[in-house]
């Protein structure tokens, strides 16, 4: 069977949870900037938890199916729609060959997945569906979806009726809380720069993409002089280029944080102050632009409890899914 | 020298061998890098080295932030003693200095340069204390590179210039990145080189273009079939200028998939170099003669 994309929306790709490996070279990891959402649909589904899904930001998709199938949609409430009639998020449903699916207005968070049983099964390349524009990697023909696209869809057979428990759907709150760990290049922003980062309030701009977040609002972060180190560039911002890590927060100019997500360029010359903690990279691809955020300081231990926290949330979906 | 650890998050561990860029601290980096890669630790999930820094990611349910800093810090001492030679390849990749399209994306990102009245080689060669842009061009391609990391964006290659530190030709990057970058130019910021290998944002100046793909997702070039990427750290390069007409039938090779790069294999020893630069330089360029 195929999904017959009518039309695709703001900015609809298809991810999976992507393809570590190749950092390396300058090919992120991408996949679903929300992880835990992702796995979710897939379950409802009763697809593999990694199986690739319809990624849409903003604005729904509208598609028609050819053959039938067992639908979900997680992440963002984008209220989903089977020929104009309304049907529940975080719960697994049925669409009918020739039946359309299409989406309410967004009412909260970024980013949906949509998950069809059998899973999109478009050609991976190396081991991803996940789509990768810049370099032209997974997707359709390496680009997110278009009008006219027949995407592909696995043999997969799923149960209709299934639910998220509302505990258990993850959505994000306002203002925003990033945990962040200090780290890196932190030791480059005078006391006072270091403390402002963590005391104003920042609003996510609009240029927030899969590569990164870009945040506004706080005063401007304040370098400890030095004379700049060969290689580095004179900017008190620069540094002999580097790798990035995923979520790390680099400040060109030390005027607006920029934090690295799933599509992440691999390396550059800006210094980076730390990164947001593993547990909370899902909860960035929820934001829309304007939100408030307040960056949190924590600890190791933190992010360790933060991360075991999350885990275990995924089990609970996993028990309560069967 | 003296190395840094630090945590990038909860996942990362990242070890900076020295805060300035020299041969020394990218041998370094590269030692060590390979070094984790051989010691097989359960739990990483990649190792990316860079110019004088490296990072390794890791499943921190696998295995806890401290005991991979442990682990990371243990194989220093390997570093130390590692050989800095390796057998690599030097490539000859041609290059139309002030092409027709850099110029032109120079020209609409002027408000985000330093010097919104000139060029980025007439900006770049006044900086450098050259004469003109040609001088300046001639100092760019006259002595090889090395590629001291891949990344930014897919295979992207940063390159280090094989001359005495006080001929290292040195430019800040755009006071505010680009949103666009003609696929294939050949930039320069701080002391390095790059070929953007795609389209896309960048903050490098921009002095020309290479017809040469160095990135092929669908593996078809026929010097990309094995990967789609073409250059690793430990590459050396000559950039060759050539003209419009050049360019014009290297593409046309390109189009029919018969381009084939002059590469030739090399030693590169890093006290060997240190010891006569320009010595080591006019060997390691000759051996493209026979390419």
């Amino acid at each position: 069977m195929t999904l017959k994309i009518k039309n695709p929306g703001l900015a609809t790709s298809i991810q999976d949870l992507g393809r570590p490996g190749y950092f390396h070279l300058g090919i992120p990891m991408g996949g679903a900037m929300d992880r835990f959402a992702l796995r979710c649909a897939n379950m409802l589904v009763g697809n593999p938890e990694d199986a690739a899904c319809l990624e849409a930001v903003f604005m729904g998709p509208e598609i028609e199916f050819t053959a039938d199938a067992v639908v979900a949609v997680t992440g963002a409430h984008l209220p989903p729609k089977v020929d104009g009639e309304p049907r529940d998020c975080w719960s697994s449903f049925e669409v009918k060959k020739g039946q359309t699916l299409s989406f309410e207005f967004l009412k909260a968070g970024a980013r949906a997945y949509i998950a069809v049983s059998g899973g999109i099964d478009t050609p991976p390349a190396l081991g991803s569906r996940s789509t990768y524009p810049i370099g032209a990697l997974g997707g359709v023909d390496g680009r997110a979806i278009a009008a006219g696209d027949d995407l592909p869809i696995g043999s997969g057979k799923g149960t209709p009726g299934k639910s998220v428990p509302e505990a258990l759907r993850r959505g994000p709150a306002t203002p925003a809380a990033l945990r962040v760990l200090p780290g890196l290049y932190w030791d480059r922003l005078t006391e006072k720069a270091q403390n402002g980062f963590f005391d104003d309030e920042w609003k996510v701009a609009p240029e927030a993409d899969r590569m990164g977040y870009r945040f506004r609002g706080g005063r401007k972060l304040e370098f400890v002089d030095r004379e700049q180190p060969f290689g580095a560039g004179a900017d008190p911002s620069n540094i002999v280029d580097g790798c990035y890590s995923y979520g790390s927060i680099q400040v060109p100019g030390g005027t607006e944080p920029i934090v690295l997500h799933r599509d992440a360029v691999s390396g550059g010359g800006y210094f980076t102050l730390g990164a947001i903690i593993s547990a909370d990279m899902d909860l960035i691809g929820q934001l829309q632009p304007h939100t408030p955020v307040k960056f949190v300081r924590v600890d190791m231990d933190e992010a360790a409890a933060a991360r075991k926290a999350r885990k275990d949330m995924l089990a609970e979906v996993r028990a309560a899914l069967g | 020298m003296k190395t840094r650890y630090t945590y990038g998050g909860d996942e990362h561990i990242y070890v900076e061998m020295d805060d300035e860029m020299s041969l020394d601290a990218f041998f370094k980096s590269l030692s060590m890098s390979n070094a984790v890669r051989a010691a097989n630790i359960d739990g990483v999930t990649e190792i990316c080295p860079a110019n004088a820094s490296f990072q390794v990611r890791f499943d921190p349910d696998v295995i806890a932030p401290a005991d991979m800093l442990a682990r990371v810090k243990e194989l220093e001492s390997k570093a130390e003693t590692a050989e800095k030679r390796m057998t690599t390849r030097i490539i000859e990749i041609p290059v139309f200095y002030q092409d027709p399209w850099t110029h032109d994306c120079v020209m609409r990102f002027r408000e985000r340069h330093q010097d919104p009245s000139g060029t980025d080689l007439d900006y770049a060669a006044r900086i450098n204390g050259y004469d003109s842009a040609e001088a300046f061009i001639e100092a760019h391609h006259s002595q090889p590179w090395f590629v001291s990391m891949v990344g930014f964006v897919a295979g992207l290659p940063f390159l280090y210039q094989l001359v005495e530190r006080d001929k290292q030709l040195e430019v800040p990057k755009y006071l505010s990145p680009r949103t666009d970058t003609p696929k294939q130019t050949v930039g320069y910021g701080g002391c390095f080189s790059c070929i953007y290998s795609v389209r896309g944002a960048g903050g490098y100046q921009m002095f020309g273009i290479t017809p040469m793909p160095i990135y092929d997702p669908e593996q078809k070039m026929n010097y990309l079939k094995d990967f789609m990427v073409f250059f690793k750290p430990g590459d050396i390069v000559k950039w060759k200028p050539i003209d419009r007409a050049e360019y014009d039938s290297i593409l046309k090779q390109v189009e029919d998939n018969t381009y084939v790069p002059r590469i030739a294999e090399v030693e590169f020893d890093l006290e060997a170099f240190n010891a006569d630069m320009a010595g080591t330089n006019a060997k390691l360029m000759e051996a493209l003669n026979d390419a």
